[in-house]
């Protein structure tokens, strides 16, 4: 089999020491030609047996031993909070340019294009916030249970993290997440187009054993009300049937550490497949009472605009939805051949049970394989082998779940919803991969 | 906690305790609540009114309170579009007789503003009382929170000049706004129970239906959008935005930095005007343009010559301001450290520059 030492990571073998910096970089870059005049130079100065070995010896990386193998490395607790390589630090959060003016009340993205699995690491969870972030002092923190409820009661944290725990794996999605898409495609990347969704393992207390403590009237308070603490004490009414399931809790660990403060530090409400905003974040008070509460964030935004100039009010649940990860919009394929196609998929009204894979434009679809685990309301990765021939096609991927929802296309979607409604944008992503590699973020029927 | 508060949360659990099974099952967690807590938490307010304080605002009081404390971010008449959306527009006399916003049919309506949304009264209340204004959330009285929305309604045409909006007469002007009856809730998004069984919605029946065709599901494909050329670079260099190895690299779309955006060590120019971001004030400022407020560039030309203009700056920071660059003012910024306001006039006198 041939070997093309002009690629990237395969350059040509050659006497140790005899390319500069400089002339290393532009053989990255392909110069061939470059190489081979710079090696004649230098093989005219070297013994013959040299230039035999240099001709097919092997690679580099291999034959000229790195400094971290010849050199003692740093020692234990270099950084005592470790943090990603240095090679990684294009995976990090970012805005969209535009999108908003405040930075205090505005979105940053989670970096899909280049996360493995299902977990979304801590730092690089996407953030919302509705009147700027604060890293509350959790001995100061207190959580408050009011409305219909035998006792009145206050919990500090000593209290709540005394208190019998469960660690779940959930999706939370901002309900506005692919929002910028609905009318036409506006953002290049997954980053941009479905980074509103991240997935964590949380640890907390189910909201209903407190509601029980406090003697909370099941029969009348079918509606609670959560709030943060934040200046913008933001509110969001919750069904008391997702919290009498056991599903919703009151949150202070992610991913077996404490929230970020980004995400609600000490103390937030997990609300297992509804959309974001109400997973109420610095969480201070529930309260339980008879009827929805109409807040500003249910009754101003996140509302769904439709075709009839109605709005849909209280829209809670997110439903299935998937998305290729890699390859995907603003990436460019190295060759052709294997490519493991690779995505996310997740629902809000349960499991996922499958998700399908066109790269046809969605005429033809072949089934993934789903890694475990598969859970409920959870982020599912999905893969599938593709061999690329090296021709145009379109990728798309479309989950179904465990109620036999199956995710829509824009065609079906825009023909309910009209192009305006801004939240709840479920439809099937597709991204298309030109001659060169090429991907870009397209939209089909 | 003090000693105190202590001793009194004794008293009221050994009052109390022994009535509820909760508390009994996971001894010495949490504790009631006092009254005064409660009072003190409990701010919300409902669609029905429950919750609403007593008290009234006039629109004339509503003016100068939102010149003060609203004006320079939502605009004189609610109508900016600067820092946020705008709040009143949008609405016409035929929408307060329908209670629907005739605007909302016109999907190429540019921009829906809140009086346009905005199905119940409570709700303005509630987040005018508990948020605003924006540096200072929870800093007005219930008396200036009618007055501020006695001026909005009034904007809107729901309320005439001369009105005085109390605990009273709000349920009247509720039959008056714009979108009161704009609203759904037949969807099958509320996942709690439909309407039939005491919830909201349809019970969570999807509006989509969709096939899990695997064959032949259609005869072409039509693609309907594309990002735009122009566009390409508008999120910066894509490259810079992957992974370096792996099976794909990210597009080259404007000239590589060699860098990321990770971590890295700031200066301390880099430092003041992520402060300055940060902290809200490059929505109103920016460095060499007017946005609402003057640029820091601006006042720089400005106070260069005056030997106090430090503490005269760090001064309008803090405390705010009206007149010197015109007739919206700043509002004081109290979430500004003193040592914060220093580092940013220092930063904005030497010339506000980015690195």
């Amino acid at each position: 089999m041939a070997i093309d030492y002009a690629r990237p990571g395969r350059v040509r073998p050659a006497p140790e020491n005899f390319l500069s910096d400089e002339n290393i970089a532009a053989v990255t870059k392909g110069r061939r030609d470059f190489l081979r005049k710079a090696f004649v130079t230098a093989s005219a100065a070297m013994a013959v047996p040299a230039v035999a070995r240099a001709q097919s010896a092997g690679d580099p990386a291999i034959l000229n031993l790195p400094e971290w193998s010849t050199s003692l490395g740093l020692p234990v607790a270099t950084h005592p909070y470790g943090m990603p390589s240095q090679f990684e630090r294009g995976l990090v959060r970012r805005e969209s340019p535009g999108l908003t003016r405040v930075g205090g009340s505005s979105v940053s993205f989670t970096p899909l294009q280049g996360l493995f699995g299902i977990i979304t690491p801590s730092g690089l969870h996407f953030e919302r916030h509705h009147q700027g972030w604060h890293d509350i002092d959790p001995a100061r923190h207190r959580l408050m249970i009011n409305g219909l409820v035998k006792t009145e009661a206050v919990y500090t944290m000593d209290d709540i993290m005394r208190l019998p725990s469960v660690s779940r794996i959930h999706f939370i999605e901002c309900g506005a997440n692919t929002g910028m898409e609905w009318g036409n495609v506006a953002v290049p990347t997954v980053q941009y187009s479905h980074g509103m969704v991240s997935c964590s393992e949380f640890t907390g207390v189910p909201l209903k054993l407190i509601l029980d403590m406090c003697g909370a009237d099941y029969s009348k308070g079918r509606f609670v009300l959560a709030e943060g603490a934040d200046g913008s004490s933001m509110t969001r009414t919750i069904p008391m049937e997702l919290i009498e399931s056991g599903e919703v809790l009151v949150a202070y660990g992610m991913n077996g550490e404490m929230l970020r403060p980004e995400n609600g530090y000490p103390l937030r409400l997990v609300v297992p497949g509804v959309q974001g905003v109400s997973w109420v974040k610095w969480l201070r008070r529930i309260e339980v009472g008879d009827m929805p509460y109409g807040t500003k964030d249910e009754a101003v935004h996140y509302i769904d605009l439709m075709p009839d100039g109605l709005h849909r009010q209280y829209t809670s649940t997110q439903e299935v939805k998937s998305v290729i990860t890699t390859p995907s919009g603003g990436q460019i394929l190295l060759d052709k051949g294997f490519h493991n196609i690779s995505g996310i998929a997740w629902s809000g009204r349960g499991k996922i049970t499958r998700v399908d894979v066109s790269v046809d434009g969605g005429i033809n679809w072949m089934p993934t394989r789903l890694e475990d685990p598969v859970l409920s309301k959870a982020v599912t990765r999905f893969n599938v082998d593709w061999t690329w021939d090296g021709k145009p096609a379109i990728l798309q991927s479309r989950a179904v779940d465990e109620t036999g929802h199956v995710q829509p296309g824009y065609g079906q979607l825009r023909a309910v919803r009209g192009t305006s409604s801004i939240y709840h944008n479920n439809a099937i992503q597709s991204w298309r991969l030109a001659e060169s590699g090429e991907v870009s973020n397209v939209q089909v029927l | 906690m003090s000693r105190f508060s202590k001793t009194l949360i004794a008293l009221m659990v050994a009052g109390t305790a022994t009535t509820v099974l909760g508390f009994d099952r996971y001894e010495n967690v949490g504790r009631p609540a006092t009254p005064a807590e409660v009072a003190a938490w409990d701010i919300d307010i409902r669609p029905d009114l429950v919750g609403l304080p007593k008290g009234s605002g006039n629109v004339d009081d509503g003016i100068d309170l939102w010149e003060l404390h609203c004006s320079s971010c939502h605009g004189v008449f609610g109508e900016s579009n600067e820092v946020f959306t705008p709040l009143v527009g949008g609405t016409r006399a035929d929408d307060i007789e329908t209670g629907r916003v005739r605007a909302l049919i016109d999907q190429s309506f540019p921009q829906r503003t809140t009086m346009m949304k905005v199905p119940t009264i409570s709700t303005l209340f509630d987040y005018i009382r508990r948020a605003m204004p924006w540096t200072a959330p929870k800093s007005l009285s219930d008396d200036e929170v009618y007055a501020l929305l006695a001026y909005m309604l009034n904007l809107a045409d729901v309320i005439p000049a001369d009105f005085e909006l109390n605990d009273q007469n709000i349920r009247e002007v509720q039959e008056r706004l714009p979108n009161r009856n704009g609203m759904t809730t037949d969807h099958g998004m509320w996942p709690g129970a439909s309407a039939a069984e005491g919830g909201m919605g349809n019970g969570g029946v999807p509006d989509t239906q969709n096939v899990a065709c695997m064959e032949n599901c259609k005869t072409a494909v039509e693609i309907v959008s594309a990002l735009p050329d122009y566009a390409q670079d508008a999120h910066g260099n894509l490259a810079d935005q992957n992974r370096a190895v792996g099976p794909v690299r990210g597009v080259q779309t404007s000239e590589p930095t060699g860098q990321g955006e990770g971590p890295t060590e700031q200066s301390s120019n880099a430092q003041a005007l992520a402060l300055a971001a940060g902290k809200g004030c490059m929505a109103c400022h920016g460095v060499a343009n007017r946005i609402v407020g003057p640029g820091y560039n601006e006042i720089q030309a400005k106070y260069k010559d005056r030997a106090d203009a430090e503490q005269y700056l760090i001064g309008k920071v803090k405390s705010g301001g009206q007149g010197a660059w015109g007739s919206i003012p700043m509002p004081p910024q109290g979430h500004i450290t003193d040592e914060e306001a220093q580092a940013l006039v220092q930063w904005i006198m030497s010339g506000a520059k980015a690195q």
